[in-house]
């Protein structure tokens, strides 16, 4: 099993059914990947070896009693969002740095079932807040195509960890950008689902109308098999959808011709940088070579995307957020004087600026006298981008272009500047606000750096996205490229 | 007081009568051990998210129907957020601009009989808080959260009240009706029902309301009634020495019978709402309306009316055994075992409301607990309308069955308390009483109400047993009045 890291998931769970290899050597060997990329990456914030190990062993056993779900013993890594139980579970802050989850996540406990195999938890910003993954407590991820770099946010972690084949496939959580982005940043493939495909039970809340939970895959056949395991109603979360789980495998292999790809021409705006647009236009060229028929659409209310999230994510998370107050779990402050010392310094303490930042604007927003002027409007242009999408849709079948303004940038470089930072995330916003799958796939690079591709599609269309990512991916080789030093 | 007109609303809580929480799979049976029925859900752990309980929609949809109101074809939920130890979220989730049932009204009768119609301007639901404990906990404060996240209706009336009788009156009836609609317990020590009231007060006359205290929390109608009152002199007494009110809440102190501002930091100030997005809008299609409509029972109002028409029972009489439908599902059950005569009807009534309530009240027991079932009562006084029994007999074999059961017909023939008809045996009787008071006999003649007298004495010579008519017939004749 030489060239084992750089298999696809697809392959791995294929060669483990095979017994080509045991988890618990796959398993092994993953784990001393991570402990060695670690203190140049710094991708993950726990490592489960014995569990991973124990996990792996018990797939074996399975897989040689011929059972075993169709990940068993497939190595994952999930984001440190997702409630893992008897596991710590950070989201990236000080405030939960003690917080071992009592209970499994829904992705997690699906995944779980299907025989995956954890080995440990991301990195990421802090309760997902940032595009650049420099939030977290536990110190920035670094890129591994560029360790002055960032890896973007905020599942830098899993992103880093799926680039430099630390593990085969990690799940992550998109609220503004956060799979997409980071995906497009570390070269690899990222799937943010519709709202309400993937439950978010057990997934920490940063903004309940917008996190979605997905994964990062070096490619759109593993981010297919992931998904197929991942997707699905969940009794347990009201806004989750009881709407079939088609077979997202299966699926991939459709021909293209014919499909109708809708060029957002708002995304190719001044902000974004000429290189990226030029690899973003050989992709598309490449898409019509497949069959794909090219037409210019233009979604006039989508420039607004950045202020409505700015007003509405910091809304619910500045509410969402209040359960952290040193009473029940989590960080507490050194012997309060009196209760309000207690939510003081405990929250003072516990959370970083860039959270308090955005608790401070979410109840600004929804304060009395500024709720009708910014969370109702914002509601309303909310509204107004989710019919420009449906319009749109009417006469295309995906939308595509850029996944970010530019390639990675350094470490640092945007920390001070919370605008320009938020203004990262201006093509993958809408998805969000529209509740739509959409998915980065990388499609070429500038000056040694990736540069992503974003394919949205209508409600429930994960399976055409995948399929449009997947033709591209067997024409194309971007997304086999791995990282030097990870090779 | 003169010269000042009250002016009061009411918000009642009514924790519904559902088996788990509103929005998590715990039970919310009174009295388990602090924090022994909180889940993850209720802790509001991170990550966890709230399912909407579709029994406390069914519950407000029945009371909604019960009201007379509008029944929202779609409602939201929204966080209200404020910090509190006892609010594991930091935000309870209630109702606010989409209200689950707006617009109806229950009728109160007032003291002269006049009945008035009290608007009920909305009611929603939403999750209780949890309680602190201070008791037993010295220098600590403790947190059960058992009671956090069960459901409540709030009911909100228009401020249509005009005196504490009044709203007590109306307070009353809410608690009749979420009985009647088996949706709240009505356990007000429990603080299943409890109520905050708005009260202000305007010069007689004037249009423009007055600033209003709101009284937080009461839990019983004698503490409603008093709070009431103490506020309306309190706000008055300000007013006269011609200060202003200023808008606050208050709380009632039982013990010093007085309302007390609450300390500024319990009051938060901006509670922040909006939608809460871990919820879908609650849609209530009118089919399903119609299936609630069909299990709704006949309402105190109606089964009041009926008692009038059907059973010729004065309003008065009809209003008190209808408060309470326990009570009135007994009263019918005695009248059924009764028969159809009016006489059987208005007996029942008198029964049901005098020894019936009476032995009740004595003993602390629910209509359900009762000792005396109602085939029994019914039973017993068919032997009064038969003539078998004296009332005075019933009531001691009543007495006898509650204390220590039994079957009434074989108590009166067991122990000899038959009614004695015989005509023969109670002239003898008769004729003994009077010759043994020649005096009397005389006076009577000049004074007949004096007759009272001699009926008595021969009915406490006869244990009780002689039938009254009888007797009176007798000694009339034989005194010559």
């Amino acid at each position: 099993m030489s060239d084992w890291h750089t298999s696809t998931l697809t392959q791995l769970a294929a060669g483990l059914r095979a017994r080509k290899f045991s988890s618990v050597e796959l398993v092994r060997a993953y784990l001393d990947r991570i402990d060695a990329s670690q203190a140049a990456l710094n991708a993950f914030i726990s490592v489960t070896r014995e569990q991973a190990l124990a996990d792996a062993a018990a797939a074996d056993r399975a897989l040689a009693a011929g059972a075993g779900g169709a990940l068993a013993g497939v190595p994952i890594a999930h984001k440190d969002i997702f409630c893992t139980q008897g596991v710590r579970t950070t989201c990236g802050s000080r405030m939960l740095d003690n917080f071992v989850s009592p209970y499994d996540a829904t992705v997690v406990a699906k995944l779980k079932g299907a025989g995956a195999v954890m080995l440990g938890k991301t990195n990421m910003d802090e309760f997902a807040m940032g595009s650049s993954s420099e939030t977290s407590y536990y110190g920035p991820v670094r890129n591994p195509w560029n360790p002055q770099l960032v890896p973007g946010g905020s599942s830098g972690g899993s992103a880093a960890a799926v680039a430099a084949r630390l593990v085969p496939a990690a799940t992550a959580t998109d609220t503004g950008g956060s799979i997409r982005q980071p995906a497009a940043l570390c070269g690899i493939t990222g799937l943010k689902p519709t709202y309400g495909r993937v439950s978010r039970y057990g997934m920490i809340a940063f903004a309940s109308s917008l996190d979605q939970g997905g994964v990062l895959t070096p490619s759109a056949a593993d981010a297919a098999l992931m998904l197929r395991e991942m997707a699905g109603f969940d009794a347990n979360d009201s806004t989750s959808v009881d709407t079939p789980v088609p077979d997202y495998v299966a699926a991939l292999e459709q021909p293209l011709a014919g499909l109708k790809v809708g060029l957002l021409r708002e995304f190719f705006d001044q902000g974004l940088d000429a290189h990226n647009e030029q690899r973003v236009r050989e992709a598309l060229k490449l898409f019509q070579q497949l069959g794909a028929r090219l037409t210019e659409v233009s979604l006039p209310n989508l420039p607004l995307s950045v202020p409505v999230y700015y007003v509405v994510a910091p809304a619910e998370c500045s509410s969402n957020l209040a359960r952290f107050d040193g009473v029940r779990f989590g960080y507490r402050c050194e012997s309060p004087r009196d209760l309000t010392d207690l939510y003081r310094r405990s929250r003072g303490e516990g959370f970083g600026a860039e959270v308090k930042r955005r608790i401070m604007t979410g109840t600004y927003v929804l304060s009395a006298g500024y709720y009708d002027a910014y969370y109702l409007k914002a509601q309303r242009v909310r509204q107004l981008i989710n019919a420009d999408f449906t319009r749109a849709f009417g006469s295309v079948d995906v939308l595509m272009g850029p996944t970010t303004p530019t390639p990675a940038f350094a470490i640092g470089a945007k920390t001070s500047d919370p605008i320009t930072m938020y203004l990262n995330d201006i093509y993958t916003i809408g998805a969000n606000l529209a509740g739509l799958p959409a998915v980065s796939i990388p499609c070429g690079f500038v000056q040694e750096l990736p540069v992503g591709l974003q394919i949205v599609g209508p409600h429930f269309s994960e399976a055409r996205v995948l399929n449009a990512a997947h033709a591209f991916q067997r024409a194309t080789d971007w997304h086999t490229r791995v990282p030097q030093g990870y090779a | 007081m003169s010269g000042w007109e009250t002016v009061i609303g009411l918000e009642i809580h009514a924790q519904l009568a559902t088996r788990s929480k509103i929005f998590s799979g715990s039970a919310t049976a009174y009295g388990a051990p602090p924090n022994a029925q909180a889940n993850l859900v209720d802790l509001g752990y991170p990550g966890v998210l709230p399912v909407l309980n579709a029994a406390a929609v069914r519950m407000a949809v029945k009371l909604g129907l019960a009201i007379n109101a509008r029944i929202a074809a779609q409602s939201v939920f929204a966080r209200k957020n404020y910090f509190y130890p006892d609010l594991p979220k930091g935000y309870q989730i209630s109702q606010y601009e989409q209200p689950i049932v707006a617009e109806g009204a229950l009728d109160i009768v007032l003291d002269d009989g006049e009945v008035k119609r009290i608007g009920i301007t909305r009611a929603h639901l939403e999750e209780d808080a949890g309680k602190s404990l201070h008791e037993g906990l010295p220098g600590v404060t403790g947190i059960d959260l058992n009671r956090a996240g069960t459901p409540l209706v709030e009911i909100v009336s228009e401020p249509h009240l005009r005196s504490a009788k009044e709203a007590v009156a109306y307070m009353k009836k809410v608690h009749t009706l979420v009985r009647y609609l088996e949706i709240c317990d009505g356990n007000m020590q429990e603080g299943s029902f409890r109520c905050d009231a708005n009260v202000s007060v305007r010069k007689a006359g004037a249009s423009k309301l007055g600033t209003r205290c709101e009284i937080k929390n009461v839990n019983s109608f004698r503490y409603v009634e008093k709070a009431i009152n103490y506020e309306i002199e309190r706000q008055i007494d300000v007013l006269d020495a011609g200060g202003v009110i200023r808008q606050e809440t208050r709380l009632y102190d039982s013990a010093k019978d007085e309302t007390r501002p609450m300390r500024s930091k319990e009051e938060a100030n901006d509670y922040r709402y909006f939608p809460d997005p871990d919820l879908l809008p609650v849609d209530i299609a009118p089919e399903f309306i119609a299936t609630v409509r069909a299990t709704l029972p006949e309402l105190p109002d109606e089964k009041a009316a009926r008692f009038v028409r059907d059973h010729g029972l004065v309003a008065y009489d009809a209003g008190v055994l209808t408060a309470s439908r326990e009570l009135a599902d007994y009263y019918e059950s005695v009248v059924r075992g009764l028969g159809a005569e009016a006489a059987a009807a208005k007996l029942a009534a008198n029964w049901v409301m005098g020894d019936f309530a009476a032995f009740l009240n004595r003993d602390g027991l629910e209509v359900a607990a009762a000792r005396v079932p109602a085939a029994r009562l019914a039973g017993l006084l068919r032997r009064i309308l038969d003539a078998t029994i004296s009332g005075k007999i019933a009531k001691d074999v009543f007495e006898i069955v509650w204390n220590e059961g039994g079957d009434p017909a074989e108590i009166v023939e067991k122990r000899g308390l038959k009614q004695v008809t015989d005509t023969g045996v109670i002239e003898t009787a008769v004729d003994a009483v009077i010759a043994a008071n020649p005096d009397k006999v005389e006076a009577v003649k000049a004074k007949p109400a004096m007759l009272g007298w001699f009926v008595g004495q021969v009915m406490k010579a006869s244990g009780g047993k002689a039938n009254p008519q009888v007797v009176n017939d007798l000694l009339k004749s034989k005194l010559g009045i």
